[in-house]
């Protein structure tokens, strides 16, 4: 069979808990080979949203295809095809590394004798080698999660579940765990990656899709999400509160929205388009003017920016559809 | 079903108790606890308490609490594997598995193996406790092995309990509510005294309770004698049978359930 152009699609995905509606109708598409970024706060229905594409969970509504199976109907052809990190390392504490790999290798339904070398290879590519005997207890927490990632590319799935990888790790495990995620995109993985980090879905993800009430809320490439947010900003800050309003005006002449006026930090800031000319025409207009300026400078807007901005809006709109948050973030 | 499938059910359930058993390797020292705990027990009951027990119908005391014993040590059975199963739920383990394309029966198979073979070993060391303190055999070797049978039956049923418990469980830490369960009902039983002399309802209530059928029929089958003129106590072997089948019949469905319901 060809490889679908999408690794995961999902239409219309509904899935209640009690009253909660932790699915209100999910739609997405991931073309394969990509890595795809599911953002949203706690009880956005992210984790119900991987439950449920990994058929660990029934959608009450919708459907859904994982690397071309559907998920309730071809359950079993769909377990054959993904790999699953969630946000436990769900791996056996007593057992040492390497029995734990051998293990799910055996339930993969490897041979002993492929099931160790594979062991042995993931081990390697991990860099457990040296940890392998030793039991997972000891382990710290960036290589129980190597470890646990190690567990799901037992089979090299074409897919690959990551539910909020790096939550509680310290930054350097952040890194390491980051590091083996680039490599299994390398070899052509999918990955769909749940995260409350927009540093994590900026470095990592091609896509990204903003999910809020268990809908997706805003799609697109990190860039584009922060270019709907209006594009860079030019910030100024001045060192005499008496040129704030001919610096704000100045401002105004490049600003593609309202002018902010921070009177507290001296500072004005505004969203612009045309990146290139724009700071040199700035800096020369508050010359020409005779201000004096502390700093200047061109920054994009954060992903927590857009995020922010991104529910903010759905709550202006949606307050009167006051439900309570799923019960699984 | 194909022969298929149930090839790898079989394989798989055989991972998971090799699994289990690695675990014992790996913590040798929680398993000699789970061994001599029962030994600790037994010995208390029959040179501590034993001096104040007269055993209705006349007989030595510690002899007379070796059956109980045994039965005892199938009940705490429960706690071995609740915190299993209790564990791997918790941790995502069991999330795991059910994501994969493995037999789901296996986590059963696996742990109910590993269990009765645990299970078996503690029943030989209680018996060896057993002769060193007085107990023996008096019907011959053909009874006593259908004792030790009903014994395993027992622990078989309350395997599908522990499991049970075990998937309603919020962690592995909840064993101790498991314990405050276990105990009672444990030695609300015929297993340390003689119902006769409780009183009359409580007496009552331990006769009919599964822990004193499986008691009494053991010794009966190893040609000790017996009390109790319930029509509970006087058909123990059958009770033996029909007890364990019936916990089985209700926490196997539920323990079923419950698993595929993990998802939600």
């Amino acid at each position: 069979m060809a490889e679908p152009r999408f690794a995961v699609v999902a239409e219309g995905l509904r899935k209640r808990y009690g009253g909660t509606h932790a699915l209100a109708g999910l739609d997405l598409r991931v073309p394969a080979g990509t890595v795809h970024g599911l953002l949203g706060p706690n009880g956005a229905g992210k984790t119900t949203a991987v439950r449920v594409l990994a058929t660990l969970a029934r959608p009450d509504g919708g459907t859904a295809r994982v690397a071309g199976h559907d998920v309730v109907r071809a359950a079993a052809e769909v377990r054959t095809r993904i790999g699953l990190v969630g946000q436990h390392a769900a791996v056996d504490e007593v057992l040492g590394g390497r029995q734990n790999l051998v293990m799910f290798g055996r339930l993969y339904h490897l041979g002993a004798k492929d099931a160790r070398r594979r062991a042995d290879e993931l081990l390697e590519r991990f860099r457990l080698t040296g940890a392998a005997a030793k039991p997972v207890s000891e382990y710290s927490g960036g290589m129980r999660r190597r470890l646990d990632l190690a567990a799901s590319m037992i089979l090299a799935p074409p897919v690959l579940f990551l539910d909020e990888p790096t939550t509680g790790l310290d930054p350097r495990s952040r890194g390491e765990v980051w590091d083996a995620i680039r490599t299994l995109v390398g070899g052509g993985t999918t990955v769909l990656l749940t995260t409350q980090y927009l540093e994590e879905a900026d470095r990592l993800a091609d896509g990204i899709s903003v999910i809020d009430h268990g809908r997706v809320i805003a799609g697109g490439t990190p860039d584009a999400l922060k270019a709907r947010l209006g594009g860079d900003r030019v910030e100024v800050v001045l060192d005499d509160p008496g040129s704030l309003a001919t610096a704000a005006e100045i401002v105004g002449r490049v600003a593609s929205a309202e002018v902010d006026v921070d009177a507290e930090a001296l500072r004005v800031g505004a969203p612009v388009t045309g990146r290139a000319t724009v700071l040199t025409e700035v800096l020369r207009a508050l010359d020409d003017a005779g201000l004096r300026v502390a700093d200047i400078g061109l920054r994009r807007p954060t992903l927590d920016e857009v995020f922010l901005h991104l529910t903010e809006n759905i709550e202006n709109t949606e307050n009167v559809q006051d439900e309570k948050e799923g019960v699984r973030s | 079903m194909s022969v298929q499938t149930l090839r790898w059910a079989v394989a798989d359930g055989r991972v998971l108790t090799a699994r289990a058993l690695a675990h014992w390797a790996r913590r040798p020292g929680e398993v000699a606890m789970a061994l001599l705990f029962p030994v600790m027990v037994v010995l208390m009951m029959g040179y501590l308490f034993g001096g104040q027990m007269d055993v209705p119908g006349g007989g030595n005391y510690r002899e007379f609490i070796v059956p109980g014993m045994f039965a005892l040590t199938m009940a705490f059975g429960v706690e071995t594997t609740f915190t299993a199963i209790a564990g791997d739920a918790a941790k995502g383990v069991a999330d795991r598995f059910r994501a994969m394309p493995m037999a789901p029966s296996a986590v059963v198979v696996g742990r109910a193996t590993a269990d009765m073979l645990h299970s078996v070993v503690a029943l030989a060391v209680m018996a060896a406790c057993g002769v060193l303190i007085g107990w023996r055999v008096h019907d011959g070797a053909a009874k006593a092995l259908a004792g030790l049978g009903l014994l395993l039956l027992l622990r078989f049923s309350l395997i599908w309990l522990g499991i049970y418990l075990g998937l309603m469980a919020k962690g592995p830490e909840s064993v101790a509510a498991v314990q405050v369960l276990v105990w009672p009902i444990g030695f609300l039983s015929s297993a340390l005294v003689a119902p006769s002399t409780m009183p009359g309802w409580l007496g009552a209530i331990a006769e009919w309770n599964p822990m004193s059928a499986t008691v009494t029929a053991c010794r009966e089958l190893f040609g000790d004698p017996v009390s109790g003129g319930s029509w509970a106590a006087q058909h123990s072997v059958l009770m033996a049978v029909v007890w364990p089948l019936a916990i089985a019949a209700v926490f196997a469905p539920l323990s079923v359930r419950r698993y595929r319901a993990l998802g939600g």
